[in-house]
């Protein structure tokens, strides 16, 4: 199984990454070398095999619901690049 | 450079004590070697002088006072710049946060606030932790002190560095495939990776969720263990800390090994591995059979399929995790004019360097539609048979042992080219994260005048078997005590 020009452009469609041809032409070439080095993987027999998701015995954390304080509006958008009346601001998503 | 941070803790602390030396004169020498240290090492992004130098003089009056210092007291720490600091810009070494000030502390801020340690600075990395030599930093590399055409290893390489140069006492890092053991490894310090989940991973950048894990560098086990002392326990602001009680690691260091049973992978010393490697290891196992300890050889037979189930599962968690930065809410925002989704598309674009361009698209691919059970969810059950292989073992054996890395630290630039290799250079250290157990190395010795790095390995939250192992071995060698000529 080896991925084009044309997957990496998907790919990078649905990251939202913006990539130029040179990049797309190198990362078409490195990723499929390391998706290739993947397929050692499927030397294993796994199919009675359990996934492991997390190595930690615990699932389900709850906590008391309890109202405390959180982060103020100003601390939110301390690191904003562009704010306006207390909010983020961003382009006009509606035409 | 002759400085106060040869010192063992309990050494600083007894000058303290007895008056012969300040927490302000202390945190004077790593603001003084720095500036004479850091132009060659570079180990260093941000520097916290104003408020170390605020909190050192507070520091100070608390030890007049008589009051009850921390575990931690008056010693100069770097922190990795993947752990969040309130009000101190906190970058991932990547330009899309170059002008990040976090609104809150990591919970291993707070502790080490706690415990009394000062905060001299920000450490470099590779950015968001990708990366195994540090080139992949947006401000830079860090050299390696030991040679400065070398790499210091990564992703945890500023802090590695800072702590072998001598310009901190102590370093944070954080690991998910071997982040902290094997810059520790190539540049001759103590770095210890904790259990997945003892150690809050609240306020830290995540990279790879499941994986990640912060813990300390040092100079030596028992300045190690005060550490880990100090940042672990549970912590409700991360669901997947561990709710257990913290055991004495300091206790834990009686140098008695007696009857220990190591296991030795015959894949950790087999063909891959340097020669000059090889023998340093052996040559550890020797020391540790002197002192009571027996060794034999095992296999970890699914130790080859740790790197790429590695690349698939930490790669899918940081294209998932790095959704976040998008331009929006903080860092990089490139607006040209056309829309949300350019914005998003130009802001990443500008902001992420190549290597975390990479691993999202290796991660968006492996989670679309169609291969998610191919690559994804394979990965996952090969991670349950990497993780059995330890459990087999580890009915028989108290530890396992084997070197941290393959080799000793590459020259920079060598390994650019091609991200494959370089991924290879953590095969032992990758399975150790995917089981999720604790490992800590330590320095074992010299190849060409670079260091080596013994790695032992311990069942989950079994710290305090890793740390008597590790101290006693380092009571019986000289190779902690070597310092790099910078």
């Amino acid at each position: 199984m080896s991925i084009t020009v044309k997957d990496v452009q998907h790919v990078a469609k649905l990251a939202r990454l913006q990539l130029s041809p040179e990049e797309e032409a190198v990362f078409t070439e490195q990723m499929n070398a390391i998706l290739q080095y993947a397929e050692k993987l499927n030397e294993l027999d796994t199919d009675h095999v359990k996934p492991t998701t997390h190595v930690l015995h615990v699932s389900n954390v709850m906590r008391e619901d309890i109202v405390k304080e959180s982060v103020t509006q100003e601390a939110a958008l301390l690191n904003a690049p562009e704010d306006e009346e207390g909010q983020f601001k961003v382009p006009a998503v509606l035409e | 450079m002759l400085s106060l941070f040869q010192y063992r803790l309990p050494e600083v602390h007894k000058l303290l004590q007895n008056k012969e030396l300040s927490v302000s004169e202390l945190t004077g020498e790593a603001f003084k070697n720095i500036a004479a240290l850091d132009g060659r090492v570079h180990a260093f992004l941000t520097l916290n002088e104003e408020e170390a130098k605020l909190t050192a003089r507070t520091l100070d009056d608390k030890l007049a006072s008589g009051a009850a210092r921390g575990l931690l007291f008056g010693l100069p720490a770097g922190i990795k710049d993947n752990i969040s600091t309130k009000g101190l810009r906190t970058t991932c070494a990547s330009q899309f946060l170059d002008n990040f000030q976090p609104i809150y502390d990591a919970t291993v801020m707070t502790k080490l606030r706690q415990a009394d340690a000062v905060t001299i600075g920000k450490l470099n990395m590779d950015e968001f932790a990708m990366g195994g030599s540090n080139e992949n930093s947006s401000y830079g590399p860090v050299r390696n002190p030991w040679d400065l055409e070398r790499v210091p290893g990564g992703s945890s390489g500023g802090s590695a560095a800072a702590v072998a140069s001598g310009e901190v006492f102590f370093a944070l890092g954080s690991d998910t495939g071997g982040s902290i053991r094997q810059p520790a490894s190539y540049c001759g310090v103590v770095g210890l990776k904790p259990t997945y989940g003892l150690v809050s991973r609240f306020g830290l950048v995540a990279f790879a969720s499941s994986l990640d894990q912060i813990g300390p560098l040092t100079r030596n086990v028992e300045d190690s263990a005060y550490v880990l002392q100090a940042i672990a326990g549970y912590d409700p602001q991360d669901s997947t800390s561990a709710k257990l009680a913290i055991p004495d690691y300091l206790g834990a260091l009686t140098g008695d090994i007696q009857g220990l049973r190591i296991a030795v992978p015959k894949e950790y010393i087999g063909e891959g591995v340097d020669p000059a490697v090889r023998e340093s290891v052996l040559a550890a196992l020797k020391v540790l059979e002197g002192l009571g300890a027996v060794w034999e050889e095992v296999s970890l037979p699914h130790t080859e399929y740790a790197v790429a189930a590695y690349y698939l599962l930490a790669s899918s968690e940081a294209s998932s995790n790095l959704a976040r930065f998008d331009g929006v809410r903080y860092g990089v925002r490139v607006d040209e004019g056309g829309g949300l989704l350019d914005l998003y598309h130009n802001s990443r674009s500008r902001g992420f360097g190549p290597e975390v361009k990479r691993r999202i698209m290796l991660g968006t691919y492996a989670l679309s539609s169609g291969y998610y059970d191919a690559y994804y969810l394979k990965a996952q059950k090969v991670r349950t048979l990497i993780k059995q292989d330890f459990d087999d073992v580890f009915k028989n054996y108290d530890v396992v042992i084997g070197p941290t890395a393959p080799t000793t630290a590459f020259k920079l630039g060598s390994q650019t080219e091609d991200p494959l290799t370089m991924y290879l250079n953590d095969i032992l250290t990758i399975p150790v994260s995917l089981a999720g157990i604790p490992a800590v190395s330590v320095p074992c010795g010299f190849a060409e005048g670079m260091p080596v790095g013994l790695q032992i390995i311990g069942k989950e939250f079994d710290e305090t078997t890793l740390l008597r192992v590790a101290h006693a071995y380092e009571q019986h060698t000289e190779h902690h005590k070597a310092r790099p000529q910078l």
